[in-house]
């Protein structure tokens, strides 16, 4: 015959089933997370987060690429039309509005700094006065930024980003 | 399993064997069972797709012992397995061509599935089993094809992992944990490569899940009708074993006519380019197994008020409501006794009306939230409809309200079958092209079909259709009209 469990001491034995098995449950999520953990970026690829640029020899109206976390950066060396036609735009007419002030540094307005990655779904958008708004166009899927980087047309959802970064000296920058 | 009696052991090797362990379920699983006499030539494409996966498996273990998967060596590898390493270029083809055939052939797999009603009840868990098959198949594919990191490689993985960032608060953080990086990288391919190895393995067990849920019922049949008796019946073993080898035989007459005649044809010459995350290709396009699914995910270039996903739900509860109306069920007795029971009602007349004030309740707070002026965004929204049109094939056992399975018996569901398959031929070729002017606007029409032939389509054809006169017999229907 099985154990009879009418005995008072099927509760006691509940008790422990249910301890052993909560206890079991805990040990096995506090292993599941450095197995998830370890997929995150790990400690070399983080220290390789900034980058230094010299930018003295980026004409007026030029534009470059350089590498950042992997990804590319755009550094402009914009007009003064760039500058103008990206402030006359009213800031209902955008989608993510924000003021050309506010994607730039006081007084570095020629600057205009900004991660070259698409913020529908990760392409490298053409530069030099590309797509409608002379600024720039991903081929992707058709997305138009303006002289500021701004979205104005197609499916992304956002600007450009602008990424942390400061002027170490007038003609250096440091991103990251 | 232990036995009560115990086991005679027979003669010979087999006897041996068998006595120790037992050899029957292996046979009666590729073998040894009695099938539907009628089975038709669409019903050689599940042994196809067995065959098929047998093909990447045993060129992809020999590719892998001469791949590097690094982001420094692993084009270069490639390009080595081509040039240098013996019928390396015959196994990449192999390799490269196979998962194009392999998809070919699941996917008209599938259609014969749609067709013949061979998701209907009792086979729902072996439909289920084949569309986890599917995705585990597009997810070893998709990451397959970032192993060799040429240009296409490298920006299809950008975009396809970039699909996860557009879910709110969660979205950056699982993209960053996907790419074990900010960028696809090497930690990208390398992951990526792990799982390319491992998957296959997975739709092997899988797949023996799938033969042992069909070997429960059996095949379903072009009649559609259940087997009655030994008439109905003919052996597996020589009859379709025989069948599918000559299935066999053509399938690679044509897998071999493009592994050596037009290898490179359904590739990109993109992804010859080695990867380069400065710049982007100017027409990215995924591997054309992926592009039906891909014009779904770039239809929706607005984005969609919570109103208008509110609507068809207030519009579907007034119908219920309309419904139990007409029945007499919408008395005041029963609106008290379905608001103060606090548990679905089941199929009864207080139950329905749980159903319209369940329906109604649901679709005015979806109006509310988007009259405040909330919005799924474009981007979200195509996501959703993309994954969307994967999940909604496990609901297929529930959307087709038809008793009749096959699609031979439903005058008016043929229609709509081959309008289905059409349309989302049309929606593959649309996925190939621009995503802009008309290409958007077809991609959204063949996107409202795709869905509508599931969610409204389906449901309703069971509930009016008028069937054909089913026979009496698979016999019966077989010999009928012979000598």
């Amino acid at each position: 015959m099985s154990a009879d469990h009418s005995v008072p001491d099927g509760e006691r034995r509940d008790f422990i089933i249910l301890t052993a098995q909560a206890m079991g449950a805990l040990g096995a999520a506090a292993v599941a997370w450095p197995f998830v953990d370890s997929l995150n970026p790990s400690a070399d690829v983080l220290a390789m987060a900034s980058t230094e640029v010299d930018i003295s020899a980026i004409a007026e109206g030029q534009e470059i690429k350089v590498m950042w976390r992997g990804k590319p950066v755009f550094i402009r060396h914009r007009t003064a039309a760039d500058i103008e036609a990206s402030k006359a735009v009213p800031l209902s007419e955008l989608r993510d509005p924000q003021t050309d002030d506010a994607r730039v540094q006081k007084g570095k307005e020629q600057w205009l700094i900004m991660v070259g990655v698409c913020t529908h779904l990760g392409c490298v958008p053409l530069g030099n006065m590309a797509g409608e708004y002379k600024g720039w166009f991903c081929p992707c899927h058709g997305s138009h930024y303006d002289t500021a980087g701004r979205i104005r047309k197609g499916p992304a959802p956002t600007n450009l980003l602008v990424p942390q970064y400061v002027f170490t000296s007038d003609t250096n920058v440091r991103i990251g | 399993m232990a036995h009560d009696t115990p086991r005679e052991q027979k003669p010979g090797i087999y006897g041996w064997l068998d006595y120790r362990i037992p050899l029957q379920p292996a046979q009666n699983l590729l073998y040894d069972f009695p099938a539907p006499r009628n089975l038709n030539y669409w019903w050689n494409f599940g042994s196809i797709a067995g065959i098929c996966l047998v093909v990447q498996i045993l060129t992809g273990i020999l590719l892998t012992m001469h791949y590097n998967p690094s982001a420094a060596g692993a084009f270069n590898s490639v390009e080595h397995i081509m040039r240098d390493v013996n019928y390396g270029w015959l196994l990449r083809y192999m390799h490269a061509v196979g998962a194009s055939m392999f998809f070919t052939v699941v996917f008209i797999h599938i259609f014969r599935g749609l067709y013949y009603g061979s998701y209907k009840a009792p086979r729902e868990l072996l439909w289920w089993l084949g569309v986890i098959i599917l995705i585990l198949m597009m997810a070893t594919a998709f990451m397959g094809y970032v192993l060799p990191w040429g240009q296409m490689s490298f920006w299809g993985a950008t975009v396809i992992t970039n699909l996860f960032s557009a879910f709110p608060i969660v979205g950056e953080p699982i993209v960053t944990w996907l790419w074990g990086g900010f960028s696809v990288d090497n930690p990208t391919l390398n992951r990526f490569f792990a799982l390319h190895y491992l998957l296959p393995f997975a739709i092997v067990g899988v797949v023996l899940l799938h033969l042992i849920a069909l070997h429960t019922h059996g095949s379903n049949n072009p009649t559609g009708i259940d087997v009655k008796g030994p008439k109905d019946r003919i052996p597996f073993h020589p009859y379709y074993t025989v069948k599918d080898f000559f299935g066999f035989g053509v399938f690679f007459i044509v897998f071999a006519a493009f592994i050596f005649f037009a290898p490179n044809y359904l590739g990109h010459a993109d992804n010859y380019i080695e990867a380069n995350p400065l710049v982007t290709p100017s027409h990215i396009v995924p591997e054309w197994y992926f592009l039906p699914f891909y014009a779904i995910l770039r239809a929706f270039v607005f984005n969609i008020p919570f109103w208008a996903l509110g609507l068809p739900v207030l519009a579907y509860a007034g119908w219920l409501k309309l419904k139990a109306i007409r029945s007499g069920e919408f008395t005041f007795g029963n609106i008290i006794d379905a608001m103060t029971t606090f548990k679905c009602a089941g199929d009864n007349a207080v139950g329905r009306i749980q159903k319209v004030m369940f329906a109604g309740g649901a679709g005015a707070v979806l109006v509310l939230i988007g009259l405040i002026g909330f919005v799924i965004e474009a981007k979200l929204a195509g996501v959703l409809a993309m994954f969307g049109a994967l999940i909604i094939l496990f609901f297929l056992p529930w959307l087709d309200t038809s008793k009749v399975r096959s699609g031979n018996y439903r005058p008016l569901f043929r229609w709509f079958f081959w309008l289905f398959v059409l349309n989302a031929l049309m929606l593959g070729w649309l996925g190939s092209k621009p995503a802009e002017g008309i290409y958007v606007v077809f991609s959204l029409i063949g996107t409202a079909y795709y869905f509508g032939y599931f969610l409204v389509i389906l449901p309703l054809l069971g509930k009016y259709e008028k069937p054909l006169k089913l026979p009496e017999s698979i016999s019966v229907a077989v010999t009928k009209g012979s000598h």
